[in-house]
């Protein structure tokens, strides 16, 4: 671990700008689309309903990517179960989503989601209670994943288990949710999960606007993260961060809480995961367990290889790129895309430690 | 002019005696069957008694008759009764059928028909038949089926269908009007064990207040063995399941434990070795007297599969990440992907069937009502006997020494002139085998898909790292322990809830021995 730079070294003011100002001006293309998503149809600059979607989703990939640098790249922390955090997010969005439907469900009852009449519910179970309003379901797409992360965390850290321990640990705790969320009688929705959503915050879902307003909503998140992160990685705290990935022992006999710091990251970087999941729920339309796959998890560590670890702006630039090649093959050649995933753990781990950013570092260098 | 009239006094005699027997003698019975025959040809009301006779007459020849009646087979000309097959139901000759109309009946006709026919099949040649007709007469629980039932048992030859006739004259006897048929039968379902027998008591206890204290006495009898039962049955499906884990874990015992590689291809290995079981049984489809030996056959087949694929891996791209484990972790889990999708190609998603051979079929009954399958049994077997192979490989052979040197101080090893990088290449192939051979095991119990080996990795690894990691003895212990304690919080909470329970109680157990159950001590405990 140790022979990766701490973070991109700058040669002088020159390549600080340079990120910088690629920062904001992908930022700034980025949040042209939904203006040229307006546009008429049949003009050239036109980009459809589609791309604002799945661009939409990258976004929130890339914010959960962000999260996982934050504990992976700096920390040295690879949980194998950030998907869970981010579903866990999903699933509070969706509840609120889900009680925003009202009467207009199948079955027309006015306070219970569908299924659950279907299942014989005679009133909301107590967890429930709260989830009409937007701002509870913000608080709980925080909260929960952050209070699991703690205890998982503090668990975890202040028995000293780290390093692939922690990992699997991390992916037991996404299995055993999926399995638990499988489940019909946990009152979400069973392996169906949540989905034929209406509206947020009084706007229908299936407009123009509202697809405009999630996809800035989720830039504004993107931004907001990353902000946060590269803040916390300038300062000393992100110094003793890097130290404890680097040697943890040697910061511990200096008299630093290692654990306390550990606990700090991994809680912050659960909470954005959460917050990425709530968003990506209304974009997409739809919940299910299938989120809390170990599966998916890993395959949000590999976006963070592939772009380049500890670096933050790889994370993101792993986390579009991975998922441009995997909806481009996903439509062309289904039956390739996994050998080309699995290709790319192979051959980021091998040949490319740190990424699409280290090629570019390299080149600075 | 006495000597005349003697012997015709003795020839009068003679004669007497003579109908006495025809009238006491089996004869009788058959006469039975007979006289009732014509009966069917009559109308509704004469055809239900002749269905009644014909049922208590015990006669296995009135069975076929009465199934023909009840599926409108049957037929008749005059009085002559005619079965599907073209015989004269008395004779069992083939009749003249011209003109013969097929025998019509109503509910009550059917109604009698019913319960004839579960009488008479209590005397039916089959023996599957008899069983069957001892569970529902169990079940219709009536007084009028005891004779028949005496009947059946005296001629049972069977024990395992006579078990189930006296279970179920049992059960007659206890709603027999007469108290010593009901004591007999509350002392014969108290000393049967299932759930069936109790209710049954308890239901007589509600209608024979009077009985109470007796049959609460029988009713505790059944609970005990009921429970002993239980127990053994719930401890066998856990050191079965722990035996699946054990033989999962012991590769990455293997090559987690021993030489610090995580391999998340591992269950990879699990599934290569149950479709080397596929190929290896479709190939001997080809020889016929070779198919029930394919299993056996596959072992060694799916070790050297397994084995041959881990030394490419570990030769071909762990050695390169060595030092590395987070590396090692993501690289191999992209090895495992694209095995999973490779065997998705070749073989297609769904689940390929393997055959259990006749020896591993069936139930195998112990002492006390336990029932354990036998392929499951054998999988415990197998699983012990590789852990045992594991031991003797690494206690007692070359390899496994020059493993251990390796192991415990590299350099050292290297300057007595091992070649640790062929041990090292040696000891993953020899983990990545042991994956092979669960893979085989695994055939028999579940199904053989590409993502067979998904299910187990997360388990293994929980085994490896709960059982203290490098220790065999604790590989065993972990396995078989989260088996049982799987097994035995399943009833209460549910198959899902009770992995989600064993995964927290394991985070929790971690806490206080973060090595494991059986730590290894000195310079290797801090590697």
């Amino acid at each position: 671990m140790s022979d990766l730079a701490i973070a991109p070294a700058p040669r002088g003011i020159p390549a600080r700008m340079l990120v910088r100002g690629t920062i904001i001006g992908a930022i700034g293309l980025l949040s042209l689309l939904p203006i040229l998503n307006q546009l008429p149809e049949g003009n050239v600059l036109r980009i459809s309903d589609f791309t604002i979607a799945v661009t939409g989703k990258w976004i929130c990939y890339a914010v959960l990517a962000l999260a996982i640098d934050l504990a992976w790249g700096y920390a040295g922390i690879l949980s194998l179960g950030h998907g869970a955090f981010f579903a866990l997010g999903g699933y509070a969005m969706g509840m609120h989503l889900m009680r925003l439907i009202g009467p207009r469900g199948v079955y027309g009852h006015p306070v219970l989601p569908d299924f659950m009449v279907f299942l014989g519910y005679r009133e909301l179970p107590w967890y429930w209670l709260g989830f009409d309003h937007f701002s509870y379901a913000v608080l709980m797409a925080m909260l929960v994943p952050g209070a699991l992360a703690f205890l998982v965390g503090w668990l975890s850290f202040r028995s000293r288990i780290t390093g692939v321990y922690f990992s699997i640990i991390t992916q037991a705790m996404t299995y055993a949710l999926m399995l638990a969320f499988f489940r019909n009688d946990m009152g979400f929705g069973g392996n169906n999960g949540f989905t034929d959503f209406k509206e947020l915050l009084g706007l229908p879902l299936n407009t123009q606007g509202a697809r405009a307003g999630l996809f800035y909503a989720a830039l504004a998140l993107l931004a907001g993260s990353l902000l946060l992160c590269r803040h916390i990685v300038g300062t000393k705290l992100g110094r003793v961060l890097v130290a404890v990935r680097d040697a943890e022992s040697r910061v511990r006999f200096l008299g630093y809480s290692v654990t306390a710091f550990k606990l700090f990251v991994f809680t912050l970087s659960a909470v954005l995961a959460g917050l990425a999941g709530a968003l990506y729920v209304p974009l997409v339309g739809i919940i299910n367990p299938g989120e809390f796959a170990p599966g998916n998890s890993i395959e949000a560590v590999i976006w963070v290889a592939v772009g380049g670890r500890g670096t933050l702006v790889g994370a993101i630039i792993g986390a579009f790129s991975v998922n441009a090649v995997k909806t481009w093959l996903t439509s062309f050649a289904p039956d390739l895309w996994l050998f080309v995933l699995g290709g790319l753990f192979v051959a980021v781990t091998l040949f490319l430690p740190r990424g699409l950013v280290g090629l570019f570092q390299g080149r600075t260098k | 002019m006495g000597q005349p009239a003697a012997h015709h006094i003795m020839a009068r005699l003679i004669l007497l005696l003579m109908l006495l027997l025809a009238f006491l003698a089996p004869a009788s019975a058959q006469d039975a069957y007979l006289e009732a025959l014509p009966g069917l040809a009559g109308g509704f009301g004469t055809q239900a008694e002749a269905v009644e006779r014909l049922g208590a007459s015990g006669d296995a020849r009135a069975l076929p008759v009465l199934r023909a009646l009840s599926e409108g087979q049957l037929r008749k000309r005059d009085v002559t009764i005619i079965l599907p097959g073209g015989a004269d139901a008395a004779t069992g000759q083939p009749a003249d059928a011209t003109g013969a109309e097929t025998v019509r009946i109503n509910n009550r006709v059917r109604a009698a028909l019913r319960g004839a026919l579960g009488r008479l099949q209590l005397v039916s040649a089959n023996p599957d038949e008899r069983l069957a007709a001892a569970d529902s007469v169990f079940r219709s629980r009536s007084a009028e089926n005891i004779a028949p039932l005496e009947a059946a048992i005296a001629r049972e030859t069977i024990a395992r269908v006579r078990e189930r006739q006296e279970l179920a004259l049992a059960a007659s006897r206890l709603v027999a009007p007469d108290a010593q048929a009901k004591h007999q039968g509350i002392a014969t379902l108290g000393s049967a064990s299932s759930d069936e027998a109790r209710a049954l008591l308890l239901e007589a206890r509600a209608a024979n207040p009077e009985l109470a204290p007796e049959i609460d006495g029988a009713v505790s009898a059944i609970d005990a063995r009921l429970t002993f039962k239980r127990a053994g049955e719930t401890l066998f499906q856990g050191l079965s399941l722990g035996s699946v884990l054990l033989l999962a874990a012991l590769g990455l015992a293997i090559t987690f434990g021993v030489m610090g590689v995580i391999n998340m291809a591992h269950g990879e290995f699990v599934m290569l070795g149950a479709y080397t079981t596929f190929v290896v049984q479709e190939a001997c489809r080809g020889i016929p007297w070779l198919l029930p030996w394919s299993l056996p056959l596959s072992v060694p087949a799916a070790f050297l599969v397994a084995g041959l694929a881990g030394a490419l891996l570990e030769r071909g791209l762990i050695r390169h990440l060595y030092g590395r484990p987070l590396e090692t972790l993501l690289m191999t889990f992209g090895v495992g992907m694209i095995l999973q999708q490779a065997v998705r190609l070749a073989f297609g998603a769904q689940n390929r069937e393997v055959l259990s051979p006749a020896w591993m079929q069936g139930t195998l009954a112990l002492p006390g009502g336990i029932n354990i399958t036998q392929n499951r049994l054998w999988v415990v077997v197998f699983s012990l006997l590789v852990l045992a192979l594991t031991f003797a490989a690494i206690r007692l052979t070359r390899f496994g020494l020059e493993m251990r040197a390796v192991v415990q101080n590299r350099r050292t090893a290297a300057t007595m002139g091992i070649r640790t990088g062929r041990v090292d290449a040696l000891t993953f192939a020899f983990g990545s085998g042991l994956a092979g051979m669960a893979g085989v095991a695994l055939s028999q119990i579940d199904n053989v898909s590409p993502n067979l080996g998904t299910g187990y990795i997360i388990d293994s690894f929980m085994v490896v790292v709960f059982g203290g990691v490098g220790s065999l003895i604790g590989t065993l212990v972990g396995a078989m322990g989260l088996g049982v304690l799987n097994k035995v919080i399943e009833p209460w909470a549910g198959a899902v809830l009770a992995k989600v329970a064993v995964l927290v109680l394991i985070m929790l157990f971690i806490q206080r021995r973060p090595r494991g159950l059986f730590a290894l001590k000195g310079r290797a405990a801090e590697a």
